[in-house]
């Protein structure tokens, strides 16, 4: 069985601030991490290896510093990593990021089970695994809560309706996205750190995939566009109450009476 | 669209003008400062960067016939014909969005028995119902929704088309936006529409620390997901109007590689986005047992109780009524939260509340950022007096009211 894993590498916090004056980010440098809701979707491949045997592909886009996350998917047990990274990838939206990642999949060969995380820390979308599938054209469930069965050609998920909780056969190949609930991901291994070490990561570049159009990638091929970014909203009219606690408690009872809440 | 350029020689300082870049894009490649995949084409370079050093040169882009898209569209979301409320909050936006345009409201509803309760739109001011009603779309499955939902947009050709945050909304919207190959921003707080048709669209990014505002110049339909108690639903109204039309699409269409087996209903946790009013502990709320305090509370206010991530985490408080971006958002009439700090994504969860009354102990606390009534006290002091002055008339002489 053939496995594909998505992954980003994202921001190690995201205590962003948005300069007011200025409107610009304030953010530290350096600091990125492996996005932790990738942790699942890697883990998940990663016993499906071992209870059945699969040969699992890390796949990110990002700068070539993203290589970072790809060397940590290999100390936890990926055989192959692949960078998407090209300067035209860059502002790409989730359309565009959705499109490449699909396109670098495409060129590794059809896996029978693409895996993500449920979403990203610095995106909070959770839309670029189900736009994945659609340029993949391969049936899709988002929010897999566990793994019911491993079949010869379809596997069997749960996965999370809101009030139902409902059970799916989905035919191979296809696209799962993974809730963090699923299983509890390994720490990176020391050995397969010293294993791993001078293990390539290939790099692709725009040229190196089937659709060559630069038009459909990175900020030409985005059709949302970021007009601004600005802090929230800070509350001005608010009302900042001291004393002591039982005066306190009076006054929010008289409050709470003539806002007929009791 | 465009792209920056990088005038060289005007660069001052090599080595800050790295810096400047928040998503860490701009490397020394060969001597020459590039820009490489990390750009999410912020501009923030060119808007506030040093002078003359970063260029913005717009491309020509040809776009679509804005004029041949029209209306402004709502998916109904709905698990077996039962209409999930945030349909009719959108419904109430999309008829602002479109009185705004002038264009009409058009509701997709696409089910298996699902006609008579098609009809109830019919009193929240939708112009045009139309109704998939087929025993294939029984189950939420990815590849027929889709089919249907393309139909829908082919047919119909609306310029907006909005679709609630929902398990199944985050799944379905996505993918047939995809399908059209045009935008789609999720989990929008704010949508507005220009004369242009051009929706305007802001989303909190960064786990809530900033705010994003997005729009989508050069493609439609615009698509965008608003989670559940972000809009308010509008009145329903006694009389029905507007036209119901019912629609197929053929059966070869709706074939799915996915065939659910079972349907289990989940243990009815009383929904915390159904709550008129919750009552928070966060962090400041020391051990389990103290939690009698906000239950004592909460019985007073007929109130639900709900938990920040610690307190979540330490298990005091059922994991399903965890409030903020990676829990639920809530938008109830009244919230009390009691030793939350105010974490952005908390506080991203519940700031639409129409009343917040934050006590913690710490003045500068962020949550007395959002809250309308910031109480600068210890909660062990403050809730047990006010649960005594909540009391039932006969016990209230006590000594807090004195």
């Amino acid at each position: 069985m053939k496995i594909v894993v998505c992954i980003k590498q994202v921001p190690g916090t995201s205590e962003v601030e948005v300069d007011e004056q200025t409107g610009v980010l304030k953010r530290d440098g350096v600091d990125s991490k492996l996005n932790p809701y990738d942790l699942y979707a890697l883990e998940t491949a990663l016993r499906i290896k071992q209870g059945n045997g699969a040969r699992i592909t890390a796949i990110s886009m990002g700068p070539p510093q993203a290589e970072q996350v790809l060397r940590e998917a290999y100390m936890m047990g990926v055989d192959e990593a692949v960078l998407l990274t090209d300067r035209k990838f860059a502002g790409a939206d989730v359309l565009a990021t959705a499109y490449a990642l699909s396109q670098g999949i495409r060129k590794g060969g059809m896996p029978d089970l693409i895996i993500c995380g449920k979403m990203t820390t610095d995106g909070d979308t959770a839309q670029v695994g189900p736009e994945m599938a659609e340029f993949l054209g391969v049936p899709h469930v988002a929010n897999v809560l566990r793994i019911v069965e491993l079949g010869e050609n379809a596997i069997t998920v749960e996965m999370d309706m809101a009030s139902t909780v409902e059970i799916a056969r989905v035919s191979y190949p296809c696209l799962i996205t993974v809730e963090k609930g699923i299983c509890q991901p390994r720490l990176p291994s020391f050995r397969l750190k010293l294993a791993t070490k001078d293990r390539a990561i290939p790099h692709l570049s725009l040229q190196d995939l089937e659709d060559t159009n630069p038009k459909h990638y990175g900020l030409d091929g985005s059709p949302t566009q970021v007009k601004r970014i600005f802090p929230p909203e800070v509350n001005a009219g608010h009302e900042l109450w001291t004393g002591p606690g039982p005066e306190l408690a009076a006054r929010i009872a008289e409050r709470l009476i003539h806002l007929k809440f009791v | 669209m465009g792209h920056i350029i990088i005038h060289q020689d005007r660069i001052k300082d090599a080595e800050a003008i790295k810096a400047f870049c928040p998503f860490n894009a701009l490397d020394y490649v060969n001597e020459y400062l590039e820009i490489n995949a990390a750009c999410k084409m912020c501009k923030l370079c060119v808007k506030k960067g040093p002078d003359g050093v970063f260029e913005w040169c717009e491309d020509e882009t040809e776009g679509v016939d804005k004029a041949k898209w029209q209306g402004v569209a709502v998916y109904v979301d709905h698990l077996e014909g039962a209409i999930h409320p945030v349909t009719l909050e959108l419904i109430g936006k999309a008829r602002e969005l479109a009185a705004k345009i002038g264009h009409e409201v058009h509701a997709v509803f696409m089910g298996s028995g699902i006609r008579h309760a098609a009809e109830e739109l019919l009193h929240y001011g939708v112009d045009h119902v139309h109704v998939y009603d087929d025993p294939a779309l029984k189950h939420f499955r990815i590849e027929p929704y889709t089919a249907v939902f393309e139909d829908f947009i082919t047919r119909i050709q609306p310029s907006i088309v909005l679709v609630g945050g929902t398990t199944v909304g985050r799944s379905l919207a996505p993918r047939t936006a995809a399908r059209f190959r045009t935008g789609l921003t999720a989990d929008c707080t704010f949508l507005d529409v220009q004369e242009s048709t051009d929706l305007d669209q802001i989303r909190p990014a960064f786990g809530g620390n900033i705010m994003a505002h997005i729009f989508t110049p050069h493609h439609r339909p615009q698509f965008a997901t608003v989670r559940y108690r972000i809009f308010s639903a509008p009145e329903r109204s006694e009389t029905a109007t507007g036209t119901l039309t019912e629609r197929t699409v053929p059966a070869d269409r709706l074939k799915s590689g996915i065939e659910v087996l079972e349907v289990r209903v989940k243990e009815v946790t009383a929904g915390l986005e159904d709550a008129e009013v919750i009552i928070v502990a966060g962090r400041g709320v020391k051990k389990a047992s103290d939690l009698a305090m906000i239950h004592a509370l909460a019985a007073r206010l007929n109130a639900k109780v709900a938990g920040t991530r610690p307190v979540i985490e330490a298990g005091w408080v059922d994991a399903r009524k965890q409030i903020g971006l990676s829990g639920r958002t809530v938008k109830p009439r009244l919230i009390i939260t009691c030793g939350v700090s105010g974490a952005i994504q908390f506080v991203a969860g519940m700031n639409n509340a129409d009343c917040i009354i934050a006590i913690n102990t710490d003045p500068k606390a962020t949550i007395f950022n959002v809250a309308h009534y910031g109480i600068v006290g210890d909660l062990y002091e403050v809730l047990p007096a006010l649960v005594a002055c909540l009391a039932p008339a006969a016990e209230v002489l006590e000594p807090a009211f004195a």
